[in-house]
């Protein structure tokens, strides 16, 4: 891309400048108290959050200090999400608010002595400029022309705006680049989606089965919990995963599979399973659609067939199903998360959902509960205008399984080479990093050159900020009111946030953004109130409570309604169109697709590349917490995990650093360092997601590490849904500084 | 009484957030800790195994640090808790030279500090802050004097060591293994 319209800027350009490297010195003077001296408990004061550092939504209590500074971040022992204990990044959330690097005021896009730059602009110039921007857009092609993007609960005010304006076109990277496949092939089975958190019933369950899942590493909070309590109470672990992961390391079975081979094994395990009629013949009997379809099909998907495609043995496939049928139906697949690796993920979810089917544990006790969600009314507003198309039009029927919006789609109709009617011309991305959301950055810098307004709205500087118009600082959850928390769980529970101190520099909450700017647009009439927490005391109100009890509370949790387990003798109506647990998917032959999952074996790396498989870090969350000082400190950039013969291979030395390139010829902007280690085996390599951080307004996280995404521009499409997979992606080494430019 | 911590590193995840809790509770500067996360593997691909582990203080019933404490800052309280009086410390270092855990580090404020087994927290009746916060449970803190004790009770029932028990130190921080 040269000479841009809309070129990346440098945000070092404006503000400090200067790289300064992580250093505790440094770092010390940031925001932390030095208090040497014990506290006086009587100014302590705590107010009720729920935590935005993940999607898991923790609630708990933010304590200030004598000062009004926030001191710490405990959970709430109310919470279901939390049970009183936070995860690192939660309890660390406070150096989301102490970033020296945050986000403070409004910033615009402008050209000074031929070169573009950010300058500093007031909230009312900002607002302005982006009425003015959107109007004329809503002239020329429709409200519907401008999109959102969004993650987190500043995204849901914006959602609001945008309905309010007259457009649907609202998508979260969340689905198409990550848990998707799941909700597609779990809903084609039971008919039910798994949404978040996931209904599984860890606490009780006798067997856990994970696929490439790996909790503990991911800090999906109270699932690392009830894994823990599994531990203790013996409970058996089967992780499939071709690195040691640490729930491998606490399995009683890790099967190290050939990577992309997992459809193989969770067919040579049904075939175990079906022929040695270890089902759950009851429920199967009664619930399962297809028995015999699904008999014939894995016939010959015999665990000897399986052991030549994923190297796991055939005796180690017929003990590892004999022992998940010894603890049906308390064996629990977990459904996993982030699942778009190789394209036909869809078709490997549903052979986990067919699993856990003959297995007898969806609605069982030790498999998946149902779980109930609170009814929160919603605040009067006038109805939202009718819009005449949505990005369903522009599919024109393709990924009709998919239930929710596809991140990537959007791209593509704003990509100049979208040639149908459906064209999206301005973007409002709020508290997503596209760049290293979504895989292929080449062809989303395209569509971003081709947009006429593009509105960033985060706490911190992120890549996507750079090829912002304009940007619009948020404050952080710990500042805000927002929505409260309304998630399935065991038992219907809300959980409310208060801000604990006040915003720092010129940020603002999303809603008062939201509001400030729908006055400029003259839709005022949709949000009738002066704070939000009006907003949130008027429900609290209708459903028996207020916004001062919940002050104290913190979590409100109410009475199920319904059976939280299939129970003994009742019968239990699936969501499918069989109204039965479908073996067999109707839906999927309707549309074209195999009703039963096959194996398809994928491409393996050529000589001398080396997939590169990617990962959580328990201490972090995507890129959000990379430059968080707390966070930071204890993982300050991610490095390249290689087997001990790969390294000598390539003359590679621990802590050595190499660049990558990728098939396609795309090096790494950063050098990320080696490490050599026993836990992963020969033909991939792994780093931890989030690194490589390329603004460098992020003073801590800067070219530390690389980021996986820029090297991920194979993708895989699921033709079933839209998800974009992932895991097809092969490495080499480079040991020189490449000559490529890198971005800043 | 005799304060004893026990760490099953059978569900230790590794996470750190007893590291991130320590420093928000006890406003330990950012750059410094009280406690670390260490991951030890051994074998080779496949047969491999990690232990991961939350170090700290060990709270030692024989420590070398409060020996060699030149103005009596570092001492005993009640249960064993190896504790320093900031204002008594001079900040020379000799306890942070002879501790063989590396549990102690000189702040920048001028004395020096490590975990105090969150003896604030304990005389309020609560556990120490890493004990409270690790998602996993892994973290037991008690009396091993009271044989009620849960704390008691996994010595009895599990295997375990301590680390560096040849420098005759007695730790008082546990790792059931
Ligand atoms: S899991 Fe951790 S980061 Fe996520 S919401 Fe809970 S405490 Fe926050
Ligand atoms: S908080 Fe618990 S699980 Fe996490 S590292 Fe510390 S001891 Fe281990
Ligand atoms: S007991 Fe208290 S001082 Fe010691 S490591 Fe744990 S949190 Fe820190």
């Amino acid at each position: 891309m040269n000479k841009s319209r809309r070129e990346f800027i440098k945000l070092s350009a404006i503000g400090a400048g200067g790289l300064v490297l992580a250093n505790p010195l440094l770092n010390a003077m940031i925001g932390q108290v030095n208090a040497a001296e014990p506290m006086d408990a009587s100014k302590i004061k705590r107010f009720p959050t729920y935590c935005e550092v993940c999607f898991w939504k923790c609630a708990g209590w933010v304590y200030t200090d004598e000062k009004g500074e926030i001191w710490k971040i405990e959970g709430n022992e109310d919470d279901p999400h939390s049970n009183g204990r936070f995860c690192p990044r939660g309890t660390g959330g406070i150096g989301m608010y102490n970033d020296p690097d945050r986000l403070k005021t409004p910033l615009m896009r402008v050209e000074e002595n031929g070169k573009q730059t950010f300058k500093e602009v007031s909230w009312d110039k900002a607002f302005r400029f982006i009425a003015e921007k959107m109007n004329k857009i809503k002239e020329e092609s429709g409200p519907e022309s401008l999109a959102l993007f969004k993650h987190g609960s500043g995204g849901a005010h914006f959602g609001k705006l945008f309905k309010a304006f007259g457009s649907k076109n609202i998508t979260a990277p969340s689905y198409a680049q990550c848990r998707g496949p799941r909700e597609v092939g779990f809903n084609t089975t039971f008919g039910s989606n798994i949404n978040s958190p996931e209904p599984v019933d860890l606490e009780n369950t006798k067997c856990l089965v994970l696929i490439g899942n790996h909790i503990g590493e991911n800090m999906h909070n109270s699932h690392v919990q009830e894994m823990s309590k599994a531990i203790d109470r013996g409970a058996t672990i089967i992780t499939v995963d071709p690195r040691l992961s640490t729930a491998a390391s606490k399995s009683k079975y890790w099967l190290p599979i050939k990577p992309a081979t997992d459809i193989a094994l969770l067919l040579a395990w049904m075939n175990v399973i079906v022929s040695e009629e270890l089902y759950d013949k009851n429920y199967i009997g009664q619930y399962a659609y297809g028995l015999e379809d699904l008999q014939a099909h894995v016939a010959d998907k015999t665990p000897e067939w399986a052991e030549k495609i994923t190297t796991i043995s055939a005796d180690v496939i017929r003990q590892t199903a004999r022992e998940m049928a010894f603890h049906a139906p308390a064996t629990l697949i977990h459904p996993g998360r982030h699942v778009t690796w190789y394209g036909d993920d869809t078709q490997r979810l549903r052979a986990m959902a067919m699993l856990n089917a003959l297995l007898g544990s969806w609605g069982r006790k030790g498999g998946f509960y149902f779980p109930e969600k609170a009814k929160v009314p919603t605040y009067p507003h006038p109805g939202y205008p009718p819009v005449n198309w949505t990005w369903k039009d522009h599919l024109d029927g393709t990924y009709a399984l998919a239930d929710s919006s596809i991140a990537n789609v959007f791209v593509d109709m704003s990509h100049p080479e979208n040639e149908s009617d459906y064209k999206i011309k301005g973007w409002f991305v709020v508290g997503t990093n596209l760049i290293s959301t979504i895989p292929n950055t080449q062809r989303t810098l395209e569509a971003i050159q081709n947009l006429d307004l593009l509105v960033v709205v985060d706490t911190m500087p992120m890549e996507i900020t750079g090829y912002a118009d304009i940007i619009l600082p948020e404050c952080t959850y710990l500042e805000r009111y927002d929505d409260m928390r309304v998630s399935p769980n065991r038992f219907p529970n809300v959980a409310v946030r208060v801000p604990a101190v006040k915003p720092k520099y010129l940020s603002k909450p999303s809603d008062w953004i939201v509001r400030k700017l729908a006055k400029k647009l003259k839709l005022s009439k949709h949000f009738n109130y002066e704070s939000y927490s009006e907003v949130i005391d008027w429900q609290l109100k209708q459903m028996g409570s207020s916004l001062a009890e919940m002050k104290e509370k913190g979590v409100l949790k109410m009475e199920r309604k319904t059976p939280m387990f299939i129970e003994e003798g009742d019968y239990h109506e699936f969501g499918t169109s069989t109204g039965m647990i479908e073996l067999y998917s109707l839906d999927l032959e309707m549309e074209g697709f195999d009703p039963i999952p096959n194996y398809t074996p994928h491409p393996e790396p050529p000589q001398g590349f080396y997939r590169l498989n990617y990962g959580r870090a328990p201490m972090h969350t995507f890129g959000r917490t990379a430059n968080n000082p707390n966070l930071n400190e204890l993982m300050s950039e991610n490095c390249l995990w290689v087997n001990p013969f790969v390294a000598a291979d390539n003359n590679l030395e621990n802590g050595q650093e190499v660049w990558l390139k990728n098939q396609d010829g795309v090096v790494s902007d950063f050098p990320i360092k080696v490490r050599i280690t026993e836990r992963i085996g020969k033909d991939n390599v792994y780093m931890v997601h989030g690194f490589g951080r390329a603004n460098k307004k992020l003073k801590r996280s800067f070219g530390r590490g690389i980021s996986d995404t820029q090297l991920v521009t194979n993708v895989m499409v699921d033709p079933i849904m839209g998800g974009t997979g992932m895991r097809g992606n092969f490495v080499s080494f480079v040991t020189d500084k490449p000559e490529s430019e890198v971005i800043s | 009484m005799r304060y004893a911590m026990v760490i099953d590193t059978k569900k230790c995840v590794g996470c750190s957030d007893c590291v991130v809790a320590c420093q928000n509770e006890n406003r330990v500067p950012i750059g410094y800790c009280r406690d670390w996360v260490i991951e030890n593997a051994k074998g080779t691909f496949p047969n491999v195994s990690i232990e991961l582990r939350s170090e700290r203080c060990n709270h030692c019933e024989n420590s070398p640090c409060v020996r060699c404490c030149p103005t009596g800052a570092s001492h005993y309280e009640e249960g064993g808790v190896v504790k320093v009086t900031r204002h008594e410390c001079i900040g020379c270092g000799a306890c942070v030279q002879s501790c063989p855990y590396d549990a102690r580090y000189s702040h920048p404020d001028g004395f020096v500090d490590k975990c105090t087994f969150c003896h604030h927290r304990l005389q309020e009746g609560k556990l120490p802050s890493c004990v409270s916060v690790c998602p996993t449970e892994c973290m037991y803190f008690g009396d091993l004097d009271d044989k009620e004790s849960k704390v008691y009770q996994l010595l009895q029932n599990r295997d375990w060591k301590v680390l560096a028990p040849e420098v005759g130190t007695k730790p008082h921080v546990y790792y059931l293994i």
